[in-house]
C-alpha cells in the first residue's frame, strides 16, 4: 500500500477524449425523434458484439431487466461493462457465461455480490476464472467518471480511492491541485457505447422521469452515445411539456423507448412494486448448481421470447400484486 | 452468551448505537448498522440524521432496508437524490459517521473487501469497494462492526480496498485524504476498540465476560489491551426492548446473532 503510487495501473477500457466525444455527439440527431420499439428491436439496433454497456438503477432498484435478458438471448458477447453496484443485473450478464463469453472487461465498484442477500456464486465463477479483465473502482469514483464525461471534459478530480490498492488497480492518476497544492485523483471519463435505463414515465421521444433516488442515472444518459430507456408507463409528449422541470433525461440524449411494465422485476420500483426476495433467492440457489442454472435460464430466458413471456414463466404474474402491496404499505 | 439476556448481534448493535450522538448525520449500510442508527433514533439520537449511498436522505425508517438503494431508504425522506450528491456531501464534511465492513481488517483500520489471493486470479472475489472507500475516505469518523476472528483481524490484507490510517502516523493525510477524518471505533462480538495516537488499533472496553486473553486469541495482529480497561455496559432492557420491538421486530438482523 505505497501512498506514493501516482499511476493506476489498471487498464482503461474506454477513450475518455471529449473530442471524440463530440464528434460522436454531433451525429446524434434525436431530440424530437420518436423512437418507440420493442426491447428486442433496441437491443439489436443499438448493442454491438464488443460495445461498453452500463445498467442503470441501483443492482436490484430500477434496473432495466427485459433489455439484459435480450443481451442474453441475442447473444452478444465481448462487452466491456461497468459496475457501480451492479447485482442482479450483473448475475444475469453472468448466466449468459454459460454459452459464452458475454463479459470481457469489466470496470468494478462493486460486483458479484446482491448486498445482504449474498454472493453470486455464478458471478464468481466468471470473475475467478481469470477470463474477465478487472479494473477497479469505487462507486463514486465511477459515478465521477460518468459526471466527467456528462460534463464533457477528460477528467475530473476526487479526493477519495487515494492510498489504496482500489487506486492502484484503477486507471486514475494523482495530480496536484493547481490552486491549494492539494493532491487529489484524476478520474477519466468514461463515456459508455450503450446504457440501459429503466424510468417511470417517459414519453415518446425519450422524455423521461423517476420517482426516488436518481443513483447515477441522470449523468449515465447524458455520458452514453447511445441511451436504450425502458418506461413502466409512455405518457404523452404534452404531459412532458406542462411540467418539463419533472424531466431527468431529455429526449435529445435517448435512441430507443420500450414499454415494458413492472420492467424492474425482480428488482424494486419505488412506489410501484419491491423486489422480488423469494425469485431473486432461487437465483442465487440454482446458481450453485451449474446444471441446474442452465436448466434456469433456459426455461426462463432463452425460451421465452420477452420480458412479458418471464414474468409467466418465472411466476412472477402471481406475485406482482403482493409485491405492489408491500411498496404501497412501505 | 447462551446464559445471557442479548446475544452477540444485540449487543453489537446496542453498543454501536451508543457512539452515534443527537444531530449527527450518519451514512449505513443494510443489516446491523442500519438497526444501529435506527435503535439511536428511537432512544438517545432522535435527530440522528441517516443518509443513504443511492441518494435517500434523511428517511424515516419504518422497515429494515434490504439494498442501500431500496425504496425503505427513501420513505419519507427529506429528499431522493443522486449517489454523487451523497458522496459530495460527504467529501465537503457534512457527514459525522459511516459504517464499512469487511472480510479483512489489519491494525490501522485498513480493510478488504476486493479479493483473497491474487488480484488477477483471485481464489475468492468479493464485491470490492462499493462506496465503502468513499465513506472511509470523506466521513469524520468511521466505524466497523464485525465478528472478532484471526480470520478478519489480520497482520496484512490481501488487498486494501478502503483506506484507514494506512500505515500509520500522518500516511493518511500524506496520501491526499482529507485532513482529520479516519477510523473512530471497531465494535466485535468480544469488545470496542479505538486507536491510538500512531493509528494502531487498541482495546477500549472488553465486553460483559471476555477476557483480554481471549481477544489476544482472536486477532492476527498486536493489539493493545492496559490493564484495568473498562468493561463494556450491557444492553439495558430499555435498548433490547425496543430494538427487538420497534427496530427489527421480524429478526431479520438480530436473529441470526448466536
Amino acid at each position: 500500500m505505497d501512498s506514493d503510487v501516482t499511476s493506476g495501473q489498471g487498464p482503461l477500457f474506454s477513450d475518455p477524449d471529449p473530442d471524440l466525444a463530440r464528434a460522436f455527439f454531433r451525429t446524434k440527431r434525436v431530440a424530437l425523434t420518436e423512437k418507440v420499439m420493442s426491447a428486442r428491436e433496441a437491443v439489436a439496433t443499438y448493442v454491438k458484439d464488443g460495445d461498453y454497456l452500463a445498467s442503470g438503477g441501483f443492482g436490484t432498484n430500477r434496473i432495466a431487466t427485459a433489455l439484459l435478458h435480450e443481451v442474453l438471448r441475442q447473444g452478444r458477447r465481448n462487452l466491456s461493462f461497468a459496475g457501480h453496484t451492479t447485482t442482479h443485473d450483473f448475475e444475469i450478464l453472468c448466466a449468459g457465461h454459460l454459452r459464452g463469453p458475454v463479459l470481457a472487461r469489466v470496470d468494478a465498484a462493486y460486483i458479484v455480490g446482491l448486498e445482504a442477500r449474498g454472493l453470486s456464486p455464478q458471478a464468481r465463477r466468471v470473475m475467478q476464472s481469470g477470463d474477465v479483465e478487472v479494473c477497479e473502482w469505487s462507486n463514486y469514483a465511477l459515478a465521477v467518471r460518468l459526471r466527467a464525461a456528462a460534463t464533457g471534459v477528460p477528467f475530473l478530480p476526487t479526493r477519495s480511492t487515494q492510498g489504496t490498492d482500489t487506486f492502484r488497480y484503477s486507471a486514475s492518476r494523482t495530480i496536484e491541485c493547481p490552486f491549494t497544492g492539494k493532491q487529489v485523483a484524476a478520474v477519466p471519463a468514461l463515456y459508455p457505447d450503450v446504457a440501459f435505463i429503466h424510468v417511470h414515465t417517459c414519453d415518446a421521444l425519450g422524455n423521461a422521469r423517476v420517482e426516488g433516488i436518481a443513483v447515477a442515472d441522470a449523468d449515465l444518459a447524458r455520458a452514453s452515445k447511445r441511451v436504450i430507456l425502458t418506461t413502466e408507463r409512455i405518457v404523452s409528449v404534452d404531459e412532458t411539456r406542462q411540467s418539463p422541470q419533472e424531466t431527468l433525461i431529455p429526449s435529445l440524449c435517448v435512441d430507443a423507448v420500450c414499454e415494458v411494465p413492472y420492467g424492474s422485476y425482480p428488482g424494486n420500483m419505488s412506489g410501484c412494486y419491491f423486489s422480488d426476495e423469494a425469485h431473486l433467492r432461487e437465483w442465487l440457489e440454482v446458481e450453485r448448481d451449474t446444471a441446474a442454472l442452465t436448466t434456469f435460464v433456459d426455461r426462463l430466458i432463452y425460451e421465452t421470447e420477452s420480458f412479458e413471456e418471464y414474468l409467466e414463466a418465472s411466476g412472477a404474474k402471481d406475485r406482482l400484486p403482493e409485491l405492489v402491496n408491500i411498496e404501497k404499505g412501505t | 452468551m447462551a446464559d445471557r439476556a442479548y446475544n452477540a448481534i444485540e449487543l453489537m448493535i446496542c453498543v454501536a448505537s451508543r457512539f452515534l450522538e443527537d444531530g449527527a448525520t450518519v451514512g449505513v449500510g443494510t443489516g446491523a448498522p442500519c438497526a444501529a442508527a435506527m435503535l439511536a433514533q428511537k432512544t438517545h439520537a432522535p435527530e440522528l440524521f441517516v443518509v443513504f449511498e443511492a441518494g435517500g436522505l434523511g428517511p424515516e425508517l419504518a422497515a429494515m432496508p434490504i439494498s442501500v438503494g431500496d425504496s425503505r431508504t427513501s420513505h419519507r425522506a427529506v429528499m431522493a437524490t443522486s449517489m454523487a450528491d451523497v458522496f459530495e456531501m460527504c467529501q465537503r464534511g457534512l457527514i459525522d459517521y459511516a459504517f464499512l465492513g469487511g472480510a479483512q481488517i489489519d491494525a490501522y483500520g485498513n480493510l478488504n473487501s476486493t479479493v483473497l489471493g491474487p488480484f488477477e486470479k483471485p481464489a475468492v472475489r468479493f464485491p470490492g469497494s462499493g462506496g465503502g472507500n468513499d465513506f472511509a475516505s470523506f466521513c469524520w469518523r468511521t466505524m466497523v462492526m464485525t465478528e472478532h476472528s484471526r480470520r478478519r483481524f489480520v497482520q496484512s490484507l490481501d488487498f486494501l480496498t478502503s483506506p484507514g490510517y494506512l500505515t500509520g502516523g500522518s500516511s493518511r493525510y500524506e496520501a491526499g485524504l482529507p485532513t482529520g477524518t479516519g477510523p473512530y471505533r471497531v465494535i466485535t462480538d468480544l469488545c470496542v476498540m479505538g486507536y491510538d495516537v500512531d493509528g494502531r488499533m487498541e482495546v477500549r472496553s472488553l465486553h460483559p465476560g471476555v477476557t483480554a486473553d481471549s481477544v489476544r486469541a482472536a486477532t492476527g495482529f498486536d493489539i493493545g489491551i492496559s490493564e484495568g480497561v473498562a468493561v463494556t455496559d450491557a444492553p439495558s432492557v430499555d435498548e433490547l426492548g425496543t430494538l427487538r420491538t420497534d427496530v427489527d421486530p421480524a429478526g431479520v438482523v438480530i436473529g441470526r446473532g448466536s
